[in-house]
């Protein structure tokens, strides 16, 4: 039974630990169908995490927190728009500055505003999303294997997380099943067909990235409001790397991007389970082995596992109309 | 004559310092297939572009069905009923057909009604027209000729009642060509109206009603079709008498100097493009290469020229090996008298930023007539650019203008003439005339036809049908990476054409 509490552990750990990639990953592939590269999922989750968490302790609301991460985060993802879509910049250039603006500035505003070393203060209870504990999880709690699959894996998660495998099928129906999703995948495949059907191509695309603003202030909010109880500089610690890569490994599809952060996430809950215990024949490995793990798998499953990975064509390239 | 469709009166508009159009008036009869010729960069996309609006004309006035319009988007041209097939398909390759049709046209924010209506339709308009394509396929599986049919179905989707081609036969094989042809009849028959752009007269004699011809920006006349000639549409073209034909006399052909056997060539994908090819060209003939683009040509040349890597099979260059690893020096090449004018004069043959005498020897720099040292010699350079530019009448004739300010017909002479001057034994030449005017056309198939009176071997490949029956002392014909047959110069076009697109001569024949 030990060994099946430990599985459920990981799971659990699992599940919490993709929510962030996931969102990310979402938000990526939204832009990234629509034909902008994003290299800026980082910086946005960041901005978003410490807006969230700002927002929250000083309104002593988690909705206002979830807002502003969401506000902000839309925010800066109209200045890569406005940059990369409006005046057709280069889109990595603009990514990787909207990175470091978001790196520098959540730093020195968290410290000019709270002065506690660039952290916000720490959330109170009411002030993050509690878990929600599903109808009859603590009577059947006890019942063998059906019980804490149901208690543990799946009531007793904040509501960021419901909401986040909830985007999956929506991003699949948007995608294939509505007007705005035929539209999106069609910009960033030949933005030319989209002018000439007299669609504008430039306002397609800033609709695709305030979805994409949307997602990564929610997986900002997830990391300093329910993950965390509040900001810590940094913290989004390359998640938003790991979302693109997961967008790469998913073929830019929804439902294989939840798989591909589930695997990522179990990566990361198995490293952190694993830590100081020692493996079977090959006996005990360094902490820093394990916590290396998730990307040197991520490196190999990138390089060799996943075949031919095709790009949405007209990705990474500013669209001008021809002569 | 019916009632005009369009006319457009007094249109005018430039790019720049560019007047692509001047004061121009049109009108086109409902019902009527209307052709507009013109060279390149007469100014013809131009006016479409105007009409469809992808730009606003300076000033001038457009009337659709009699009615004064205003055309600033797509969408007003496509509301006015005019639709526009594309030079170059408007179309997402990953799609199915039935979503690259409702693109754009969808009846609300979800997908499944307009699918359901589009499929209903389109099965109306086969029935209709004859325009005939599974809903389901996507479209990078289609062949050109029905990805084709994609965009006119997509028009007529959206309601269009007139209908713009942009040089449609460009990427068709000569039998999907007819088919086109036909499918453009029987919308007239049912009452739409067609403007035809195109540079190939042929075109225009067999199928429009009416013509129109530009030059340099302006409209220089019309003419009922069945009262013109293709002679006198050629001179109003060009404002001079042309040779569609070039004169030559037979070839005497001598040694094999370029010798090719069982080249076999893949991309990078690992397809194989060249299927054991083996020909020979000798010395004073010229060997045209017939086929639709994308049937190996390219890769064949590229082998040759010692560009791509083959993966068996050998080239002898004057009896001696070429180097196929893909790693041969073209510089070496060169010097053994090998000549390559590339198909690709943008990427591969010229460098666009370089001014004119730079590219003028390009490749040939290290040659000690360009040298002073180790520095190159600026004076014998431009005495050598001006003196091709005299040769071969490239304009303008100044040789410091960046190469990009040349016309598309000005830049190959650039490059032929680099080439040709270096009096090579082998001259490998990719689509001479790809993107050249009439004018320059006529002079550059009278420079090939010199070269090979001199006595050199010339390979000429040319997705052009006309050009390779009237240079060429004997026609191999290219399709899936086989050479499929070898004709004289007296070939129909018709025989030629069952050839590139894959039929058997056998089945032809029955």
């Amino acid at each position: 039974m030990d060994t099946f509490n430990a599985i459920i552990q990981v799971l659990d750990s699992t599940i919490r630990l993709s929510v962030p990639l996931l969102l990310a990953c979402l938000a990526g592939l939204y832009s990234e169908r629509a034909g902008i590269f994003d290299i800026g999922l980082e910086g946005k989750m960041l901005v978003g995490a410490f807006a969230g968490a700002s927002a929250a302790a000083v309104f002593h609301s988690a909705l206002i927190g979830l807002g502003t991460a969401v506000l902000i985060s839309v925010a800066f993802a109209l200045v890569h728009g406005f940059a990369s879509i409006t005046h057709r910049g280069n889109q990595i250039v603009s990514g990787v500055a909207i990175n470091f603006v978001a790196a520098g500035s959540t730093i020195i505003l968290g410290q000019a505003w709270f002065s506690q070393g660039g952290r916000t203060p720490a959330l109170q209870p009411g002030e993050r999303f509690a878990a929600i504990t599903w109808p009859g999880a603590d009577a059947i709690k006890d019942v063998p294997i059906i019980g804490p699959i149901y208690a543990e894996l799946i009531s007793g998660h904040s509501i960021l997380v419901y909401f986040a495998f909830a985007m999956v099928p929506f991003t699949w129906w948007v995608l294939f099943r509505t007007r705005f999703g035929l539209r999106m995948r069609a910009v960033g495949e030949n933005p030319a067909a989209v002018d000439t059907a007299g669609i504008s191509v430039a306002w397609l695309r800033y609709r695709a990235l305030i979805c994409t603003g949307i997602l990564t202030g929610v997986a900002g909010a997830y990391l300093s409001m329910v993950q965390n109880g509040g900001f810590v500089k940094d913290m989004t610690a390359g998640k938003g790397y790991i979302a693109l890569a997961a967008l790469i490994f998913a073929k830019w599809k929804p439902v294989n991007a939840m798989f591909a952060c589930l695997l990522f996430g179990f990566l990361d809950a198995a490293a952190i389970r694993l830590q100081g215990s020692p493996l079977p024949i090959i006996g005990k490995v360094p902490v820093q082995f394990m916590q290396a793990l998730p990307y040197v798998l991520t490196v190999i499953l990138l390089a060799g596992f996943i075949g031919k990975a095709i790009p949405p064509r007209a990705g990474g390239v500013p669209y001008v109309k021809e002569r | 004559m019916a009632q005009a469709a369009i006319e457009l009166i007094g249109i005018n508009k430039s790019f720049g310092a560019v007047r692509a159009n001047r004061d121009i008036n049109l009108e086109v009869a409902r019902g009527t297939i209307h052709g507009i010729v013109g060279e390149n960069g007469a100014g013809k996309s131009t006016l479409m572009s105007i009409l469809y609006g992808f730009y606003q004309a300076d000033s001038g006035e457009i009337r659709v069905g009699g009615k004064p319009v205003s055309i600033s988007t797509s969408n007003d041209a496509i509301a006015l009923g005019i639709g526009m097939v594309h030079q170059h398909f408007m179309l997402v390759d990953n799609f199915t057909v039935l979503e690259n049709v409702i693109l754009g046209a969808e009846n609300d924010a979800l997908l499944k009604s307009s699918i359901a209506k589009a499929r209903s339709e389109l099965d109306r308009l086969e029935r209709e027209y004859g325009l005939e394509v599974d809903p389901d396929a996507v479209i990078e599986e289609l062949p050109v000729g029905l990805q084709q049919r994609v965009e006119i179905l997509k028009a007529l989707y959206r309601g269009a009642e007139i209908l713009i081609l942009d040089e449609p036969t460009g990427v068709l094989t000569p039998a999907e060509a007819d088919h086109l042809f036909r499918i453009l009849k029987q919308l007239k028959d049912q009452g739409k109206t067609i403007v035809l752009i195109t540079h190939k007269l042929r075109e225009i004699m067999a199928i429009t009603d009416t013509v129109s011809v530009m030059r340099q920006g302006t409209m220089v006349a019309t003419r009922v079709t069945k009262e013109t000639t293709v002679g006198e549409l050629a001179e109003l073209m060009v404002g001079r008498r042309v040779l569609l034909r070039v004169e030559k006399g037979q070839s005497e052909a001598g040694a094999v100097k370029l010798s090719v056997k069982n080249l076999t060539v893949k991309d990078s994908r690992g397809v194989t493009m060249v299927d054991n090819v083996s020909f020979d060209v000798r010395g004073g003939e010229i060997v045209g290469i017939a086929g639709v683009a994308g049937n190996g040509q390219s890769e064949l040349l590229e082998a040759i020229s010692g560009i791509r890597h083959a993966v068996s099979g050998e080239v002898m260059l004057e009896g001696k090996p070429i180097d196929l690893t893909g790693k041969a020096d073209p510089g070496e090449l060169r010097d053994r008298g090998l000549a390559h004018v590339p198909e690709d004069r943008h990427h591969v043959g010229l460098v666009l930023a370089f001014e004119e005498n730079e590219n003028s020897i390009l490749g040939y720099h290290d040659d000690e007539r360009y040298l002073k040292g180790p520095f190159l010699d600026v004076d014998a350079i431009m005495a050598d650019a001006k003196d091709k530019i005299e040769k071969y009448d490239i304009r303008p004739g100044n040789p410091r203008l960046k190469t990009a300010n040349f016309s598309g017909g000005n830049q190959q002479k650039i490059v032929l003439a680099r080439e040709m001057e270096q009096d090579p034994g082998v001259l490998i030449v990719g689509q001479p005339t790809r993107g050249v005017d009439v004018g320059a056309i006529e002079f550059i198939h009278k420079r090939l036809i010199a070269m090979r009176d001199q006595g050199k071997a010339v390979l000429v490949v040319s997705v052009e049908l006309d050009e390779i029956r009237s240079l060429s002392d004997r026609i191999l014909v290219m399709f899936a990476g086989r050479v499929v047959g070898e004709r004289g110069p007296e070939a129909t076009e018709g025989e030629l054409g069952l050839l590139m697109a894959g039929v058997e001569h056998q089945e032809a024949a029955e």
